[in-house]
């Protein structure tokens, strides 16, 4: 059926848009009247609001109004605790937001928010995990649904009498999303009804929110998010910055414009939990696992359950007859935290490929055969063979595109000046989902179509992809089809997430394009328009459950410093295999940018906390450091050929987060081969290497 | 009108500036109020939203526009200290219809994803080669008395105060060096 549009590489269609400045983000649409919502978030860590002296603020020139747990409207609490916002003087976490003020022009919104005076009746916190916090206790299940352990044979005896044994607590910080776009928000009441340009990754789920939240009909809200500056999960569901704008507009009656600052949003729009990870492996002689467990802690807010999947990762990736995976988290009074890329797996991939390392090490075999000769056909964890698994074709081309054959083993055994140079290799995997998705397809007079699907394109290169998807369906070339994304007025389909996103929406635009060509002729424009509108959900339902996953094998070569301790990276190199790749020059950006999120976990961010003061102290890109385009010498990414009947309409697998997992243990493992040391606790930088043997 | 005050003034005229800048070759004639960044004033004064508004501190660098031919972020600029001189923003980059060589390079080699940093890293590249032209060292040149060459290594540093969490970083470097090597 195919008419050759799918796998040619294709420059983004919104590209002319996005270079010339005219790609409009949610902030930017003018709107008559427009009024500005500014954020105050609270100065103290638990307690509750005892006054708000507002009087300085009113006072203020271009002040409009304080909005208040006092004064604001009221919203509705099934949306949940996060979203429940200034309608109780209860005070869960540092930073939460506790007004807004709404002024006629910025300057005097931020001078205002500077002006309210908030009383507290503050108490004594507790804010740091620890793997002994009394607080820590099994939650029911871990994001979004998985059990919260398993457990397969006998790990306690399988362990006890193995040959080799690896036993290693891995240690990571917090870290925030930190998309260029803050979570920014227009928002406008006419006549009871609420218009929305809002930075998120779903406009859908947002608009069911809103609905819920301000108790009006679904079709009385409008939810547009045509262009959204990054989001990496932190834009998944609707966040504050939506539900305060909406709320201080209906206040002042007035539209009103609110981005929250690049310092609030480090925490209360989520971000990814610390971690504490113990990964014991037991393997013969040869290297064959024999035993595997892997115990995560980490934490959640006071108002909201929400458990890291860190451990689900282990629970897929090798085999071995005696397997526990355990989940443990704690109430802390902290944000809750939230999907970031890879949620689960990012981390959990880190301790688990680094463990690997670690038992390549105790048995003398190389780290890539290693994972070779405990690759599986068969998912350990569903019991069912994999759609298709080409983990070892990813760590085979890797591995001679990379040059590993050329390897010395030894830790320590390259230098270059006063430079070590080292190298290592991670599995990477994620789950390859696909969620139910409606689309409409409309053929003109003239020969053209028009695609409406409530996809969001938050970078991926979505909107691309399903023109070339529709193009293919549709047997036209793409040239003739125009698409529409990211308003909710358009078919709903699912978030931009959980790397479900193509293979999701391009399933919906498929079916169709088949049921619009059964509607015409062949190759003739109607009369008059003509649509076809699917909904893929019974087709989805009737689908049997199979493990599916997105595979890949990450390089990288690192240099330390031995002066210095400074850890520089010199090369990165990833192959993966991922069905159909639809487009391969946005394909190729997404996999270099979640490889190069992987190298800014490993080496450049991490959230540093105050106990004292309960929140981040380093809650800015001057003092969170992220990736800089300094820090990139080499990144490359490859991928392979594969063909998959069982995945969907598409025959795609997710690729915006199998980058970043496993990116971080590579690097780690990078550092241990150039060093001698293995540093368990994440981002490596300097101070951990400096008074080690590392730098001797 | 619930919870909405009387007090409307939009720019109290004590605090006010006026001040005549050229935008885009676009002579304006302002009234600001003085804490308006150029930032905030291209935004929100001029519907010129290319300029993006990122950290707000200088950090980013998705706000850097060009004053005078020079870049600098616009988001630690306060307007009224610019009467009298002349901002290119992404939008005047090219003619109306057109794409510099830079904006072409950019979309021929994926220098984006979400596009957000992307008009600071296009301003800032433009005027980072003419820099190179005019024989400005940077932190990684390593001879400052020869003419200076634009390697990847100098374009990485010189790009390195433009953040992309997309991470478009590699493309970024094979744009700014294809479009070097042509002008």
């Amino acid at each position: 059926m195919s008419a050759g549009a799918i796998g040619q590489a294709h420059p983004r269609l919104e590209g002319r848009e996005k270079v010339t400045g005219t790609a409009r983000y949610a902030m930017e649409y003018p709107v008559d009247g427009v009024t500005y919502g500014w954020v105050v978030p609270a100065a103290v860590v638990r307690g509750r609001i005892t006054h708000i002296d507002t009087t300085e603020a009113l006072a203020s020139p271009g002040v409009l109004a304080v909005v208040h747990h006092g004064n604001a409207p009221r919203l509705a609490t099934t949306p949940g605790p996060n979203l429940w916002l200034l309608q109780d003087p209860a005070v869960h976490y540092r930073g939460q937001y506790v007004a807004v003020v709404v002024a006629t022009t910025l300057e005097a919104a931020r001078e205002g928010a500077q002006l309210v005076r908030i009383e507290y009746d503050a108490g004594p916190h507790t804010t740091v995990l620890t793997d002994d916090h009394p607080g820590l206790y099994k939650p029911d299940h871990v994001n979004p649904a998985y059990p919260t352990d398993t457990a397969e044979g006998d790990f306690d005896a399988g362990y006890a009498a193995a040959q080799v044994r690896v036993d290693a607590t891995y240690r990571t910080p917090a870290y925030h999303n930190n998309p260029m776009e803050p979570h920014a928000t227009t928002a406008q009441w006419t006549d009871g009804r609420l218009l929305v340009h809002d930075s998120n990754q779903g406009a859908t789920s947002v608009r069911a929110t809103l609905a819920e939240l301000f108790d009006v009909p679904r079709e009385s809200v409008r939810v547009i998010a045509e262009h959204v500056g990054g989001g990496f999960g932190s834009k998944g569901y609707a966040k504050p910055a939506v539900v305060l704008a909406a709320l201080a507009a209906r206040h002042v009656d007035r539209p009103v414009k609110l981005a929250l600052t690049r310092q609030q949003i480090f925490g209360p729009i989520g971000y990814r939990t610390p971690t504490i990870q113990r990964v014991r492996l037991a393997a013969d002689t040869d290297g064959r696992l024999t035993a595997i467990s892997h115990d995560s802690i980490s934490q959640t807010s006071q108002i909201l359950e929400y458990t890291e999947s860190v451990a689900v990762y282990t629970r897929s990736m090798y085999a071995a007859p005696h397997r526990r995976t355990t989940h443990r988290v704690t109430r802390l009074d902290v944000p809750t935290p939230f999907w970031m890329r890879a949620p689960g797996e990012c981390p959990g991939a880190y301790a688990l490929e680094s463990a690997m390392d670690e038992l390549a090490v105790a048995t003398g075999i190389d780290p890539v055969e290693l994972r070779i000769r405990n690759d599986t056909e068969i998912d350990p964890d569903q019991g069912a063979p994999f759609t298709s698994r080409n983990l070892v074709a990813c760590l085979r081309e890797g591995a001679q595109r990379f040059g590993w054959a050329d390897r010395n083993p030894t830790p320590r055994s390259r230098r270059e000046g006063r430079f070590l140079i080292g190298s290592g290799v991670a599995g990477s995997a994620y789950p390859s989902q696909s969620v139910p998705a409606s689309a409409r397809i409309t053929a003109r007079p003239d020969g053209g179509f028009l695609v409406q699907i409530n996809a969001t394109d938050i970078g991926t290169g979505a909107r691309t992809a399903l023109w070339l998807v529709a193009a293919d369906a549709l047997q036209v070339p793409p040239e003739r089809i125009e698409i529409r994304i990211g308003d909710s007025e358009l078919p709903a389909a699912p978030v931009a997430g959980a790397s479900m996103g193509t293979s999701s929406w391009s399933w919906a635009v498929i079916r169709a394009g088949e049921a619009l060509r059964g509607k015409l002729r062949d190759g003739v424009p109607p009369d008059a328009e003509v649509s076809a509108e699917v909904d893929t959900s019974a087709e989805l339902n009737a689908q049997a459950r199979k493990p599916k996953f997105t595979y890949g094998a990450q390089f990288v070569e690192v240099r330390v410093d031995t002066t210095t301790g400074e850890i520089r990276l010199n090369r990165m190199l990833g192959v993966f295999t991922a069905g159909r790749i639809v487009n391969p020059t946005t394909a190729r950006s997404q996999l270099i940018g979640g490889m190069t999120m992987g190298v800014s976990m490993a080496l450049h961010e991490g959230g540093l906390f105050d106990e004292r003061y309960g929140d981040w102290v380093n809650h800015d890109l001057g003092t969170y450091h992220i990736t800089a385009c300094a820090d990139v010498e080499s990144i490359e990414a490859y991928w392979l050929d594969e063909r998959d009947d069982e995945l969907n309409a598409a025959g795609v697998k997710g690729i915006g987060e199998v980058g970043i997992v496993g990116a971080a243990a590579a690097v780690a493992n990078a550092v241990y081969h150039a060093t001698g040391v293995r540093i368990r606790d994440l981002p490596i930088q300097l101070d951990k290497l400096i008074g080690t043997s590392a730098l001797a | 009108m619930p919870g909405g005050s009387e007090n409307q003034t939009t720019t109290d005229e004590r605090y006010a500036s006026r001040l005549a800048l050229t935008v885009n070759d676009v002579p304006r004639e302002l009234t600001l109020d003085n804490r308006t960044t150029l930032l905030d004033t291209l935004r929100e004064h001029l519907d010129l939203t290319g300029a993006k508004k990122g950290c707000d501190h200088g950090q980013c660098g998705s706000c850097t526009v060009l004053l005078d031919g020079q870049r600098v972020k616009s988001c630690l600029t306060l307007a009224v200290t610019l009467d009298g001189r002349s901002v290119l923003t992404v939008e005047g980059l090219a003619g109306p219809d057109e794409l510099s060589p830079l904006q072409a390079a950019f979309i021929a080699h994926d220098a984006f994803q979400c596009g957000y940093c992307t008009p600071g890293q296009l301003c800032s590249a433009r005027a980072m080669l003419d820099e190179v032209d005019q024989g400005w060292p940077s932190a990684v040149t390593e001879d400052l008395d020869a003419p200076a060459e634009l390697t990847d290594a100098e374009i990485r540093e010189r790009m390195a105060g433009n953040l992309c969490r997309c991470a478009a970083y590699p493309h970024i470097v094979a744009a700014v060096r294809e479009t070097a090597a042509v002008r």
